[in-house]
């Protein structure tokens, strides 16, 4: 009977302690699944954490979700890739400001037999039309991130009322890339995914890229502090100083950096002023 | 075979208990049917009768566990609630947890509010009156029946009541355990303890009665010093029920 | 089957290297599922114990609704908890969302039903028996609870095993609130989520034996400490 109080009290010790979290400094980051499942974040952060001794903690949705944790005050930083979701954020008056940071580009999936017959193609318009007017399986992520808005502006572009032409070949899946990428791969449908994400992706089965380089596919990713005059519990030194390290040469030089089997994934433009 | 002890009622004494028309209705029969009787200190009562006479509900209601449907039980002095038990009640089943066997007299001790210090050493000298001094920190449940019974005596008598109500208490056991467990009632009542007692057993009810409350069903049809009743009982239905010739 | 022994093979590989932070997940996923376990028990014994021995009105009601409480989705308890936490819900200056703390609010709040439900029924049973010899003895029904929920000790080992087992099976009430924060809130479940999002199928169900193993070991221990035991009382 003693030994088995004992041993419960221990227990009951141990998981107190062990709840407890660390005193460390830190900041809470909304982004992408993209960012997170391409690696860069596992690459990117180790960096900074050395340089400043702050943790930075991913919390990885989609762009519309990564926005709406910015908005409940969740998070200190927004890290997203879809530029007019992103100058709403601002309107509302949640953000502070915005600062380009990096692009990387979509690229077009398809299975190597290519029934809409659109590989090599550089034109992503022409190609887009083409699977809409073949019908071939087609997976959308359907999840307001930054890719399924983009894959929603190229379907306008491209001629196409999607919502009209909706019908069994377009699979709305709701899912984040990676997810979308293995129904893809399962039912060897086309699907737009990014390329950091997809370079990274190891279930590929019969998929390849089929088109790639149209200026229309570029990906522009921004980042911003949520507004702390809204969200009074934001670390706003912490926070700037994240987004201050993205954008300097040091955190640029380190975007640039990552590569997957010699490939670079994000190509950093903070400096640009159209970004 | 000792005759009947002194009677020893007072005012604060819970008995003697008096029962005035007491019915009780379960699932549109009556079990215990217009019952009148006052129980007394000092005589060791057993109450026989043929299976279904209600003997089992009667008890339970002397003993509180059931309400009368209809009429009064009230005892001299009632007990108060919250306060220790001076009744108590021992099972044909005994009823033991999964604790040592001193532990299942210290639990009752410990409900009875007798002080943490005083509790084991009134639990052992308990288990040695019934003889388990020797088992006492046995697990209680892997003890044989007739052990088992005996702790649940141990677990009465360290209570010291003033009644002890006996629910067949020996149906199940051989007949050294039956007289282990007989010997300890016998003592108890020595004690100064009421008993009574419900048997099928007429020979321990010759043993151990001072009076026998003959039931039929549900109705006492006759109350008679013991050694008359196996005699010759004044009803004909116990005279019937001793040649074992009673109908259900 | 080549999957399989592919997981297999990087499951032993994993372990073997003693990757930190594979070990970092595993204790991670342990300290959430049992203090979620812990506080779990501490409120669903005692109310199924209470209920149990208790005689109010709607208490057949409140028996369905418990049971009926363990099949809560773990996602709906996690999408509740996330808005009690959340910085712009009630409990938000706490600043608990996407911390180990959420997480384990999040299990404790989803096996409490059933340790609850399951004592309940356990404590009942345990009750028909004992009713009427407890009452003799002039034990009161609070106290009959607690009596009765040590001495059915052993069946309840076996209910916090469930408890246990449904807490670090589950993945939709952690990555919630948990947001699967890579060396904060990452926990097994959550990694092979992950794992399997990322298309490394052979490393997820890699993690997954490793769970598996990790469950089944506990569940082992768990059994033979209860048989001892049970021999020896009876």
């Amino acid at each position: 009977m003693v030994a088995t109080r004992r041993a419960l009290l221990g227990i009951l010790l141990a998981c107190v302690c062990l709840a407890a979290d660390g005193q460390e400094r830190f900041i809470t980051v909304a982004s992408t699944t993209s960012t997170e499942q391409s690696g860069l974040f596992g690459h990117l952060l180790p960096v900074y954490e050395k340089q400043t001794g702050v943790k930075v903690r991913v919390v990885a949705l989609g762009t519309g979700q990564a926005l709406d944790v910015g908005r409940r005050g969740d998070a200190d930083v927004v890290f997203v890739h879809a530029r007019a979701a992103e100058e709403k954020f601002l309107a509302e008056g949640q953000g502070v400001k915005r600062y380009p940071v990096m692009y990387n580009d979509f690229v077009l999936i398809g299975p190597k037999s290519d029934p809409a017959k659109i590989g090599g193609g550089k034109d992503i318009t022409a190609a887009m039309k083409r699977i809409e007017a073949a019908q071939t399986p087609f997976v959308s992520r359907g999840d307001r991130s930054g890719t399924h808005m983009a894959e929603l502006d190229l379907w306008k572009a491209s001629g196409v009322d999607i919502d009209k032409s909706k019908g069994p070949w377009y699979r709305d899946t709701g899912q984040g890339m990676g997810p979308a990428l293995n129904t893809a791969a399962s039912m060897n449908a086309y699907i737009l995914a990014d390329r950091g994400t997809w370079l990274a992706f190891k279930n590929r089965g019969d998929l390849t890229i089929l088109v790639e380089g149209d200026k229309r596919l570029f990906n522009q990713y921004g980042v911003m502090l949520v507004n702390p005059e809204k969200h009074p519990n934001v670390k706003r030194d912490l926070g700037q100083q994240f987004i201050d390290w993205l954008v300097s040469p040091a955190g640029q030089k380190a975007i640039a950096d990552y590569k997957i089997n010699g490939e670079q994934l994000f190509y950093p433009n903070a400096s640009d002023p159209s970004a | 075979m000792s005759g009947p002890a002194a009677p020893m009622h007072g005012p604060h004494t819970l008995l003697p208990l008096r029962l005035r028309s007491v019915v009780f209705e379960a699932g549109g029969r009556r079990i215990v049917d217009d019952v009148s009787l006052t129980l007394e200190a000092g005589v060791r009562t057993v109450l026989i009768g043929p299976n279904g006479a209600g003997k089992s509900v009667l008890l339970r209601l002397c003993h509180g566990l059931l309400r009368p449907s209809s009429g009064t039980i009230a005892w001299n002095a009632p007990e108060i609630p919250g306060r220790a038990r001076r009744q108590a009640m021992v099972f044909q089943r005994p009823v033991l947890l999964r604790r040592s066997a001193l532990a299942n007299v210290a639990y009752a001790l410990a409900l009875a509010r007798i002080p943490r210090l005083e509790r084991l050493g009134r639990a052992r000298e308990a288990l040695d009156k019934v003889g388990l001094s020797a088992l006492g920190e046995r697990p209680a449940r892997v003890l044989s029946g007739g052990e088992q019974q005996r702790v649940a005596l141990a677990r009465v008598w360290a209570l010291r009541p003033e009644v002890l109500f006996l629910d067949e208490p020996t149906a199940n056991l051989d007949p050294a355990a039956t007289h282990e467990i007989e010997r300890v009632i016998a003592a108890m009542h020595a004690a100064g303890t009421k008993i009574v007692l419900v048997t099928h057993n007429l020979g321990q009810a010759r043993r151990l009665g001072d009076e026998v409350l003959f039931l039929h069903q549900g109705k006492l049809l006759e109350r008679t010093p013991a050694d008359r009743f196996f005699k010759r009982p004044t009803s004909a239905e116990a005279a019937q029920f001793l040649e074992g010739e009673l109908p259900w | 089957m080549n999957d399989l022994s592919h997981a297999a093979n990087q499951a032993l590989q994993l372990v073997a290297s003693g990757d930190p932070k594979l070990f970092e997940i595993v204790l991670l996923s342990l300290r959430v599922s049992l203090t979620a376990v812990l506080i779990a028990c501490a409120v669903g014994l005692p109310v199924g114990a209470l209920i149990a021995v208790g005689r109010f009105p709607g208490r057949h009601g409140i028996v369905v609704i418990l049971n009926a409480l363990m099949g809560l989705p773990p996602v709906v308890v996690g999408l509740l908890v996330y808005l009690l936490l959340s910085r712009a819900g009630p409990l938000g200056e706490f600043g608990l969302l996407f911390t180990p703390g959420a997480m384990v609010i999040a299990q404790a709040i989803l096996i409490a039903p059933i340790v609850a439900a399951l004592s309940r029924q356990v404590v009942e049973d345990a009750w028909a028996e004992y009713r009427e010899q407890l009452r003799s003895l002039g034990e009161r029904r609070l106290g009959a609870a607690l009596t009765l929920l040590w001495d059915v000790r052993f069946s309840l080992v076996t209910i916090v095993l469930a408890g246990f087992g449904r807490a670090a099976a589950e993945v939709g009430a952690v990555i919630i609130v948990g947001g699967n924060i890579d060396g904060v809130t990452r926990v097994m479940t959550t990694a092979i989520a992950l794992e399997t999002s990322k298309g490394d199928l052979p490393l997820a169900l890699g993690l997954g034996l490793i769970l598996l193993t990790i469950v089944l070991s506990l569940n082992a221990a768990a059994y033979v400490v209860k048989e001892t035991a049970q021999r020896r009382y009876g």
